[in-house]
C-alpha cells in the first residue's frame, strides 16, 4: 500500500529555508547584499513602518528584519516585537512634550497662518506621480550630486528649532475641551492585556503600534460614512523628538536621545448636549517614524472611539473592541497565516458531522 | 522560522526560556489563578514570540514558564512530533532551554505541549499537557462582544449556547459541532476545550493531570485542574457522541499500520484513490508497532 506523507518534519522546514534564502540573495552571482545603511537611509519609510509596527525604535535592527524578511513589513514588524519579548522594562518615560520637537515638516489644514509659520518639508503630497524612468538606472555621481546641490542651494534662513503647538491657539481661544488632569499611570499595553472596557490611555497605546493598512481601512469606514465626522487636520508634524529621561542618581530630567515621529491632531464637531458651551473635539495620533497616513487615521480613530465610549458605539469605527482587537499586525497575520497549518484532525472531525448529518438528511428524505 | 535561527546576541544574553523572567512570573501567576478558578479565562500580557501567533505562542509561553531543565518535553501537533509545528516548537525550546531532555514517548514526558489533540494513552498526575488554543471562548459562536461574554461566563448564563445546540438538533438531527466542543468545567464555566476532537473530550473528564490552556493572540489562561468534572454540553434525550469510526457494515474500522481499533483516525486517499485510515497519535501507533513486533519475534 502506498503511504501518503502527510507529515513533514525537520527536513523540509530545512529545505524551505534554504530555498527562501536563495531567493533573498536574488538568486544571482551579480547582485550584491543590501546593506544596513542602505535600507536606513533610502528605504527610510519602510524603516519607519516597521519600528512604529514593531512598537520598539531600534532603526538599524528595523532595517535588519526588512532585509532577513525581504521587504515583508508584517513579518519585520514581527521580528522586532518577538526581539522586545526578551527585554525586560526598565523604567516608564515620563510625559514627552512635542512642543520640543525638533520639526522637519509642520502643517496644518485649519488655518492659514499658524504661529511659526507652515513648513512643508519633505512630501510627495504634491508631487506629481509620474513615473521618474531617470531613477531607474541611477548613476553613483547624480545620486551623490542630488545631496550636494540641496545643501549647497538650501538657503541659511533662521529656522526656530521647536514650533508652537496650534491646539494652543484654539485651547486659549476656549475652542478646546481643557485638558482633562489624568493622574492614573499609563497603560503599558505590553505588560497588561486589554480587557475591556479599556481607558483612553489603552487605546492609543494599541493604534500607535497598529499596522497602518488596517488603521486606514478601519478609519477611512468613518471618513465615508459610517461615523459621523469630517476631521480636520489641526497639526500634523514629523520631527525628531528628544527623549528626556530621569537620570539615574539625580533625577533630573536628561536627554537620553531623539525618535523620528509623527504626530497629528485632528478637531471635529458634534453636539454635545451638556449645559457647557459647546466645544471642537479632538482626535490624537502619535507613531514612531515618518508615517503621515497613519498618525492622521489613528487621530480619526481615536475621536471616533472617544464618542463610541460616551455614548455607544453606532459605528464599527467607534467600537473599542472591534477596532482595538483587529487593528493589530503581528495578530492577524499570525492568525491568517496559521490556517496554513495542517487542520487534519479537526478536518476529520468535521467530515464526520457532515457525513453524519448528510446520512440523516438522506433516511429522513426517503 | 528558519532552523538555523540565531538569537541576537549584540546586547544583553538571554533568559532561560526566551522570555525575561519577568515574563515568565506573571505566566506563572496567571496560571496559579486559572487553576485556582477552573475554566475562568484568566487575561495575561501575552508576549509576542518568534513564532506567528496562531502557531501555538500562547502554549508556548505556558511551556517556557513552566519547563526546567530537568524536565522531559514532548511536543505535537495533529497528534503528531512529526509534524512541521511541533518540530519548529520542538527546536525553538531545545534552543533556548539548555538541559531540556526532549521525547517522542508520551509515558517518558513530564511536560506536553499539544496542539489539537490529547495522547491516546491515559495521562497520569506527575505530568502536565499545555494545550495551544486559538479561540479561548466557547461564546464567541453566539456573541461577538468580549464585554458581554465576560458578564454571561459570571452569570454562568449558556442560554443561547443551548440554543444553538437545540437549534442544530432541529435542524440537523444532530448536534453539529466537531471539535472545540463546548464543556463545563467544576459544574460553571463553559470551556472552549481548544480544537481536540470530540474523541479528546471525555478525556479531560477526571483527568489526573493538570491540563493548561493557553491563547496567546486572544491573551488567555485557562486551566481544567486535575480531578476535576469536565461535562460537555447536551441534553438528556440528545447525549454527546464522539466521532465514529465505523464503515458502512458498522464494523469498527482500524488504524492499517498498527491495526488499532481504540484511537482517533486520520483519513487520507492512497494512490490508487482509496482511503486509508491512520493513527492520528504517531507515538501510540509507534508503540503498538513495536510491541507487535516483539509478539511476532
Amino acid at each position: 500500500m502506498a503511504y501518503v506523507a502527510i507529515k513533514g518534519g525537520r527536513a523540509a522546514i530545512a529545505g524551505a529555508a534554504q530555498a527562501a534564502e536563495f531567493l533573498r540573495t536574488g538568486s544571482a552571482e551579480t547582485e550584491a547584499p543590501l546593506k544596513l545603511d542602505t535600507i536606513e537611509q533610502q528605504l527610510r519609510l519602510l524603516v519607519s513602518r516597521v519600528v512604529s509596527e514593531g512598537g520598539l525604535y531600534h532603526p538599524r535592527l528595523a532595517a535588519l528584519a526588512i532585509k532577513q524578511f525581504q521587504g515583508d513589513t508584517l513579518e519585520a514588524g514581527f521580528a522586532l516585537r518577538a526581539y522586545r519579548s526578551t527585554k525586560p522594562r526598565l523604567l516608564e518615560t515620563p510625559p514627552q512634550d512635542s512642543a520640543s520637537m525638533r520639526c522637519i515638516r509642520r502643517i496644518s489644514a485649519a488655518f492659514k497662518d499658524i504661529p511659526g509659520g507652515q513648513m512643508l518639508g519633505p512630501t510627495y503630497d504634491y508631487a506629481l506621480r509620474l513615473m521618474r524612468l531617470d531613477l531607474a538606472d541611477e548613476a553613483p555621481e547624480s545620486f551623490k550630486a542630488v545631496a550636494r546641490r540641496f545643501l549647497a542651494d538650501a538657503p541659511e534662513a533662521e529656522l526656530p528649532a521647536t514650533f508652537p503647538k496650534v491646539l494652543e491657539a484654539l485651547r486659549a481661544e476656549g475652542l478646546l475641551p481643557p485638558v482633562p488632569e489624568i493622574h492614573a499611570a499609563p497603560f503599558d499595553i505590553t505588560r497588561e492585556p486589554l480587557v475591556f472596557p479599556v481607558s483612553r490611555s489603552a487605546a492609543l497605546a494599541t493604534l500607535a503600534r497598529a499596522e497602518t493598512g488596517s488603521l486606514l481601512g478601519i478609519a477611512y469606514s468613518s471618513m465615508r460614512g459610517y461615523g459621523d465626522i469630517h476631521p480636520t487636520v489641526a497639526e500634523l508634524r514629523v520631527g525628531y523628538l528628544p527623549v528626556l529621561l530621569p537620570h539615574p542618581v539625580t533625577g533630573e530630567p536628561m536627554e537620553a536621545g531623539e525618535v523620528l515621529m509623527t504626530e497629528c491632531e485632528v478637531v471635529a464637531m458634534y453636539g454635545d448636549d451638556s449645559d457647557a458651551p459647546p466645544t471642537f473635539t479632538l482626535g490624537y495620533g502619535a507613531c514612531f517614524g515618518h508615517n503621515e497616513t497613519k498618525a492622521i487615521s489613528m487621530a480619526i480613530l481615536d475621536r471616533a472611539l472617544q464618542k463610541g465610549m460616551r455614548d455607544g458605539p453606532a459605528h464599527p469605527a467607534e467600537d473599542p473592541e472591534f477596532v482595538l482587537q483587529h487593528v493589530d499586525g503581528v495578530d492577524s497575520m499570525g492568525f491568517c497565516a496559521h490556517y496554513k497549518m495542517p487542520h487534519y484532525v479537526t478536518f476529520q472531525s468535521d467530515m464526520d458531522r457532515l457525513r453524519t448529518t448528510r446520512r440523516k438528511a438522506t433516511e429522513n428524505a426517503s | 522560522m528558519t532552523p538555523h535561527y540565531e538569537l541576537p546576541r549584540d546586547e544583553a544574553d538571554y533568559s532561560f526560556g526566551f522570555l525575561d523572567e519577568y515574563a515568565k512570573k506573571e505566566v506563572r501567576r496567571a496560571i496559579l489563578k486559572a487553576v485556582a478558578i477552573p475554566g475562568y479565562q484568566t487575561p495575561y500580557a501575552s508576549r509576542e514570540m518568534p513564532m506567528g501567533r496562531g502557531f501555538g505562542t500562547g502554549g508556548l509561553q505556558l511551556t517556557l514558564a513552566l519547563v526546567g531543565p530537568d524536565d522531559t518535553l514532548k511536543v505535537i501537533d495533529q497528534g503528531s512530533d512529526d509534524s512541521v509545528n511541533a518540530v519548529n516548537l520542538r527546536e525553538f525550546v531545545q534552543l533556548t532551554c539548555p538541559g531540556v531532555t526532549l521525547t517522542e514517548r508520551t509515558e517518558e514526558a513530564t511536560l506536553i505541549q499539544s496542539r489539537h489533540r490529547i495522547p491516546e494513552k491515559p495521562l497520569r498526575a506527575d505530568q502536565l499537557l499545555v494545550l495551544q488554543v486559538p479561540y479561548p471562548d466557547p461564546l464567541v459562536v453566539v456573541e461577538p462582544s468580549e464585554t458581554k461574554r465576560k458578564i454571561m461566563h459570571g452569570e454562568a448564563d449558556y442560554a443561547r449556547l443551548l440554543v444553538k445546540l437545540y437549534e442544530d438538533i432541529v435542524k440537523f438531527d444532530e448536534i453539529t459541532i466537531s471539535h472545540r466542543y463546548p464543556t463545563r468545567i467544576n459544574g460553571h464555566y463553559v470551556i472552549d476545550p481548544s480544537p481536540i476532537p470530540r474523541w479528546d473530550v471525555p478525556r479531560l473528564h477526571q483527568s489526573p493531570a493538570l491540563i493548561l490552556l493557553g491563547a496567546g493572540r486572544e491573551k488567555k489562561i485557562y486551566a481544567v485542574p486535575p480531578y476535576t468534572d469536565a461535562m460537555p454540553l447536551a441534553f438528556e434525550d440528545q447525549p454527546f457522541r464522539v466521532e465514529d469510526f465505523r464503515d458502512a457494515a458498522g464494523n469498527r474500522r482500524a488504524c492499517t499500520r498498527c491495526g488499532a481499533t481504540d484511537s482517533f483516525l486520520d483519513e487520507f486517499i492512497d494512490q490508487s484513490g482509496g482511503k486509508v485510515y491512520q493513527c492520528s497519535d504517531s507515538a501510540y501507533c509507534a508503540e503498538r508497532l513495536v510491541e507487535r513486533a516483539e509478539a511476532a519475534a
